[in-house]
């Protein structure tokens, strides 16, 4: 498959040294890590320090990925994707020109094997404080655009979701630049390629659904059915059901929305404060949809109750025998 | 900057050209006319095909001065909105280079700068990217090797106009295939907005082994001469995008 891949991937041998032509840094490269549309990223060495360093051909999608950690970097109050150190060109022995920037080497998990390792309780905590980094993204007028847990590490301790490749993120209001369809929104006929906040909590709603299949899935004949019968055969996912459906459905117009009802869901006691709060923050055609849900609710602590009276019979028995 | 129209063909085939003129010829001169040539080489997704045999692919489009790729079939829906992205990029990129040289004097291009100073320029290349108007002109090879990829290559097109209709600049699409019938292409779908349920008049087949891609080609590149023009645009602010060979 050499011929196909020439155009995208370039192969460089660890302990090449890699010297810019303007700033004359030298970064000896140590192995690939990955690459992208329109790029491959290497492990180097920077003053014996490790960073990430990602080399193109095309220096237009270089310098378009600069502008983006350059906006990104001036993001107040959150650490919003890796933080850029050098751009550069590299012009090898035989006259081609390459372009690259170097960033900070992130370390961490992917967010599936840290789920399977560290329990499923985090999958909500992950998503809450994403969420917050979206919402700070959405509000200096960018969306992340390609949101998948390829772009996604999360880094500890404290752990903390945070985002390795910002290649898709755009200016709201354009054309997304970059996407993968099985989290693409108009992959699944559920709403435009315009970049506005929705888009980011579309593929957010994906990245959580992946969780649960790995492998992903097909659209099927009828794509929105597909994806509320594979929400309903998710286990995992249960507590989230009504969020993530919203978020698919572009229900939300901001990541605080989402924010506050996946916090409502997460945060069982506080029941009764948060059936009402809720109410507040649902558009009105949406409220009877959720009304035979709100019976569950209260079935919900009988049900527990019964259980722990269960529990505690069966210690007394186990006590007196 | 005044606004324009970007010109593309994007050519969708499998094998090699086996009747006609030689295709990278027409296709240098298509870009001669303002019109930037892509090629998309499908591969089978068994993996049964050889992937050299595609080598012609590369040719066109650097003739054309556009982008080209080698894919499997389930990857082309991706792989045509990436292509069309970047062929855009390229040739606002060309645009912008002139206007440089113009400003500067010299025969200074994007790669002269510094890349501090290379970021705002690519910003002017964006914002023309997000809003020229865009005409398209897919051309399929529906020889018979094609049979089962036509259902992706539908799809994939359908995918393209969503993509591209997404930026607030205009769009025209006109879909041809080859080998028509008794002539070099034949018009699945003439010029229009956007690219939706064409299901109905996909072609099932052309039969025969013959791929006269290069005749196709020049057949394809007198439809933009034909096309009436755009409605908002009026002849003080049209532009003819070449770009500078390098």
């Amino acid at each position: 498959m050499k011929s196909s891949m020439k155009n995208q991937v370039i192969n460089i041998r660890p302990g090449t040294i890699i010297q810019g032509k303007w700033h004359h840094n030298q970064y000896e490269i140590v192995k690939q890590l990955g690459h992208g549309a329109c790029g491959t990223v290497y492990l180097a060495l920077f003053q014996h320090k490790h960073v990430a360093l990602k080399i193109s051909r095309q220096q237009a999608s270089i310098t378009t990925e600069v502008n983006v950690l350059k906006a990104l970097n001036q993001v107040q109050g959150a650490r919003l994707g890796p933080s850029l150190m050098d751009v550069d060109d590299f012009v090898t022995a035989r006259g081609v020109s390459f372009s690259f920037y170097v960033m900070e080497n992130l370390q961490g998990y992917e967010l599936n094997r840290f789920i399977r390792q560290k329990g499923q309780e985090w999958l909500g905590i992950l998503t809450l404080q994403l969420l917050d980094d979206l919402d700070a993204l959405h509000q200096a007028g960018w969306v992340f655009g390609d949101l998948k847990p390829e772009n996604l590490m999360v880094t500890a301790p404290p752990p903390r979701l945070r985002w390795i490749d910002v290649g898709g993120t755009t200016r709201i209001g354009r054309a997304i630049k970059e996407f993968t369809e099985f989290y693409d929104r108009g992959y699944w006929g559920l709403g435009s390629r315009k970049a506005e906040p929705g888009y980011d909590l579309f593929a957010l709603a994906m990245v959580l659904i992946q969780v649960s299949y790995p492998k992903r899935f097909d659209r099927g004949a009828d794509p929105a059915r597909t994806l509320k019968t594979k929400l309903r055969h998710a286990p995992m996912l249960q507590k989230y059901v009504p969020c993530i459906e919203r978020a698919l459905f572009g229900k939300y117009s901001s990541s605080k929305e989402m924010k506050h009802d996946l916090l409502n869901s997460m945060t069982t006691r506080s029941r009764n404060v948060s059936s009402t709060s809720r109410r507040k923050h649902v558009p009105k055609q949406q409220k009877k949809g959720i009304h035979p849900r709100e019976k569950y609710r209260i079935l919900e602590p009988i049900g527990i109750g019964v259980v722990l009276l269960l529990f505690g019979m069966v210690f007394m028995m186990l006590q007196s025998l | 900057m005044k606004k324009g129209t970007l010109k593309q063909i994007l050519l969708i085939t499998d094998g090699c050209s086996n009747q006609g003129e030689d295709p990278s010829a027409v296709s240098a001169l298509i870009r001669q006319q303002g019109i930037t040539v892509n090629v998309i080489g499908v591969l089978e997704d068994d993996g049964s095909e050889d992937p050299e045999g595609l080598q012609e692919v590369e040719e066109i489009a650097s003739a054309g001065g556009g982008v080209s790729r080698i894919v499997y079939a389930k990857a082309l829906s991706q792989t045509v909105q990436m292509v069309t992205r970047q062929a855009m990029t390229q040739t606002l990129q060309g645009v912008v280079n002139q206007e440089l040289q113009q400003i500067l004097g010299s025969d200074q291009s994007m790669d002269d700068l510094p890349p501090e100073k290379r970021g705002e320029v690519m910003e002017v290349v964006e914002d023309l990217g997000e809003t020229c108007d865009l005409e398209v002109l897919v051309l399929v090879d529906t020889s018979a090797s094609m049979t089962n990829k036509l259902p992706t290559v539908k799809e994939a097109l359908e995918d393209l106009s969503l993509s591209l209709n997404a930026r607030t600049g205009k769009n025209r699409f006109a879909i041809f295939s080859f080998p028509g019938n008794r002539k070099n292409i034949s018009e699945i779908l003439s010029w229009t907005p956007a690219i939706e349920h064409i299901s109905s008049v996909f072609p099932k087949l052309t039969s025969g082994g013959i791929t006269p891609t290069g005749p196709a080609l020049k057949e394809a590149m007198f439809q933009f001469a034909s096309a009436p023009a755009l409605k908002e645009r009026s002849k003080t602010d049209e532009i003819i995008y070449e770009e500078p060979g390098h």
